[in-house]
């Protein structure tokens, strides 16, 4: 990792976790619609995976995607214009928070059905093998996601027809409000790797080092037509499954370890001051500009207008008065 | 005062109650017991499903009758649909009724043909409990009201309760009922209060209810809608108009003969339905009426729906996209014209 990826990396995790901060906060006022899902915490998996992908790979997401938006390049502006509703969103206001794409950026959706992005995902490396672009297509998914269905059917797929799929599953420990070891039969997410004969590999999902080695590996895989890789990347939610929820399934102990001692962006930090990646003046810089950036993210959204009436109809292929 | 209680509360009460009488009653889907498996997690403290509906139940009947399932829809709900058939009589919750599509196979190829293609030798008693509605900021994938595409299936029952007398009610019989029945809560409801009796009491499946009578306009309406009527029969009355406003309970079956008799009186049928208006609960119970009633109508059947188009997320869009009692006053004065209305 040179200087460039460095600050890249220190900058996108500071938008996610800055841009996050700012939605609990509002969404408590009740200015923000809907639920909403947040990612913070969970930042070394999105951008040590993103890292990796140009603008004509794509990536599928999650209820949980405000994250894997942001590291793959979409708009603060127009993600916060989203999440408030506003025209100037990024689906016009129309998706919201669990719907946030944007084509332009490779982002193929974040999704409100779990497990809704794996054969999408394998869609998206089946037009880019046929294509011939040179693209792969990332699969963000939940533990929760790794006992549906669609899970087995879009890895084998992918896997049978070697297609440049790679599948990175974020094991923070809870589908909703219950335990991974509860819903998985298997011990890990990576050895189910084996019943399709591709790569299974686990990742401490923290250190965005270590992510952003796997995924070197696997993006490089499918792009050389080697086929899928499924990445396991060990995290936790920080945040519950939804705001509001009492979090009463966690305990005490890893209510208090986790925000604190495990966080991703401190052992960065601690990373790219040892091997002098970065300097506190250029952390500091990178810091500042992210508080601007989301700060502006927010005016942005405030200042916006609601959808026009008109819209309610518009995007549907037949209107019927 | 009689007792009241939320529409949530009510459900829950009918579960607890069925299961009380019948130990084959089990309780399975997302969450219902929240955080299986956690040591520390005193049972009252867990989450009883995304919208706390089945709080408590775990705790009273323990986690072998109140079980989570894993993000598995189609794996749970297929389970259902057999061990109904093997001799359990389970209570399956899909969280949100958008998540169909993950289940559909298992609802509609297995469960609903099951009793019909083995020739009547095997029965489904399975409820399928499922929330619906938009009016939550849901958005397109959580806010639709898909009790229309069931009610087309052959095989299952359909039920959309208004309010919470008639959800623990008809809960009740869904779940003693010996075919699958599909039981949709709008999740926008779940707080609603109103009076409900203690102890077990059931309300038969096809038996609508007449919550207004009037001689001018039929209004049929479903689910949240029979509010909406409610509201709009209301401002009707205040210029002379009346409304007899009716709410099936259950679309399948459906009690057409209120509806037929309702319309004979009235010569006029406006119908409110939350879905999308193409093939919908609406059209069905239009279609009912002009294939046997169409000599009793004086005006052409109109309908008040949502759009064609998805639930969309902008909160102003959102209240667009929702029938509304204004939209149901000016539908109701345009059948009715200006002629009755000076009278």
């Amino acid at each position: 990792m040179d200087k460039k990826m460095a600050s890249w990396m220190y900058a996108k995790m500071n938008d996610i976790r800055n841009f996050e901060n700012q939605v609990q906060k509002i969404f408590a006022t009740g200015e923000i619609p809907g639920f909403v899902h947040l990612y913070a915490g969970e930042e070394a998996i999105a951008v040590g995976v993103c890292a990796h992908l140009k603008s004509n790979d794509y990536i599928t997401s999650t209820h949980r995607g405000h994250g894997h938006c942001i590291a793959k390049g979409c708009s603060l502006n127009g993600m916060m214009a989203e999440i408030f509703g506003k025209e100037t969103g990024l689906c016009n206001g129309k998706g919201g928070s669990m719907h946030i794409a944007d084509l332009e950026v490779g982002m193929l959706g974040a999704n409100g059905i779990v497990g809704g992005g794996f054969p999408l995902a394998v869609g998206a490396g089946l037009s880019a093998e046929i294509l011939e672009t040179g693209g792969v297509a990332v699969c963000f998914f939940g533990d929760g996601a790794n006992n549906h269905g669609t899970f087995h059917e879009g890895i084998n797929i992918a896997a049978a027809l070697k297609l440049p799929v790679i599948f990175v599953a974020e094991n923070n420990g809870f589908g909703e409000a219950t335990p991974f070891e509860y819903a998985t039969s298997a011990k890990t997410i990576a050895e189910r790797a084996k019943a399709y004969d591709i790569p299974g590999i686990r990742v401490d999902g923290n250190d965005v080092t270590k992510v952003y080695q796997v995924a070197q590996e696997a993006v490089e895989r499918a792009r050389n037509g080697e086929g899928p890789t499924l990445i396991e990347a060990i995290t936790y939610r920080t945040h519950g499954h939804f705001e509001g929820d009492n979090q009463s399934y966690k305990s005490e102990t890893d209510r208090e370890k986790w925000p604190v001692e495990v966080d991703c962006i401190e052992q960065f930090k601690t990373y790219v001051l040892e091997n002098k990646l970065l300097n506190k003046a250029d952390m500091e810089e990178i810091e500042k500009t992210s508080i601007k950036a989301v700060k502006e993210a927010v005016e942005f959204a405030h200042n916006s207008k609601v959808p026009r009436g008109e819209a309610l109809t518009e995007n549907v292929y037949v209107t019927y008065k | 005062m009689a007792r009241k209680l939320t529409f949530s509360k009510a459900i829950n009460e009918a579960m607890d109650i069925a299961m009380e009488r019948d130990n084959k009653v089990i309780l399975i889907g997302e969450d219902v017991a929240g955080g299986a498996t956690v040591d520390h997690l005193q049972d009252e403290e867990a989450w009883g499903g995304v919208f706390g509906v089945t709080q408590g139940l775990g705790n009273k009947y323990g986690r072998k009758r109140v079980m989570d399932m894993p993000i598995a829809e189609a794996g749970y709900m297929g389970a259902a649909v057999a061990a109904a058939v093997t001799g359990l009589r389970p209570i399956s919750e899909l969280m949100f009724n958008d998540f169909i599509g993950s289940a559909m196979d298992e609802i509609m190829n297995q469960g609903a043909k099951i009793r019909y293609m083995f020739g009547g030798k095997a029965e489904v008693p399975l409820t399928i409990r499922t929330s619906h509605g938009a009016g939550a900021g849901a958005a397109a994938q959580h806010s639709q009201s898909l009790y229309g595409m069931l009610t087309a299936i052959p095989g299952l029952k359909v039920v959309v309760p208004s309010n919470p007398y008639d959800a623990k009610g008809l809960l009740l019989t869904a779940i003693e009922d010996n075919d699958i029945v599909a039981f949709f809560e709008d999740k926008t409801l779940y707080s609603m209060k109103g009076e409900v009796p203690e102890g077990y009491y059931t309300i038969p499946l096809g038996q609508a209810e007449i919550k207004r009578k009037g001689d001018d306009l039929t209004i049929v309406a479903i689910g949240k809608m029979v509010h909406v009527a409610e509201d709009a029969a209301n401002q009707l009355a205040k210029q002379g108009v009346e409304s007899e406003i009716i709410d099936p309970r259950s679309l399948s079956p459906l009690d057409e003969d209120t509806i037929l008799q309702s319309v004979e009186k009235t010569g006029r049928l406006l119908i409110i339905d939350e879905a999308n208006p193409r093939c919908n609960a609406a059209t069905d119970i239009s279609a009912l009426v002009v294939d046997k009633g169409f000599d009793s109508l004086d005006a052409p059947i109109k309908m008040v729906t949502a759009p064609h188009a998805p639930t969309p997320f902008a909160t102003n869009l959102e209240q667009l996209y929702i029938p509304r009692a204004e939209t149901v006053v000016q539908t109701a004065k345009d059948m009715i014209g200006e002629l009755t209305l000076s009278r």
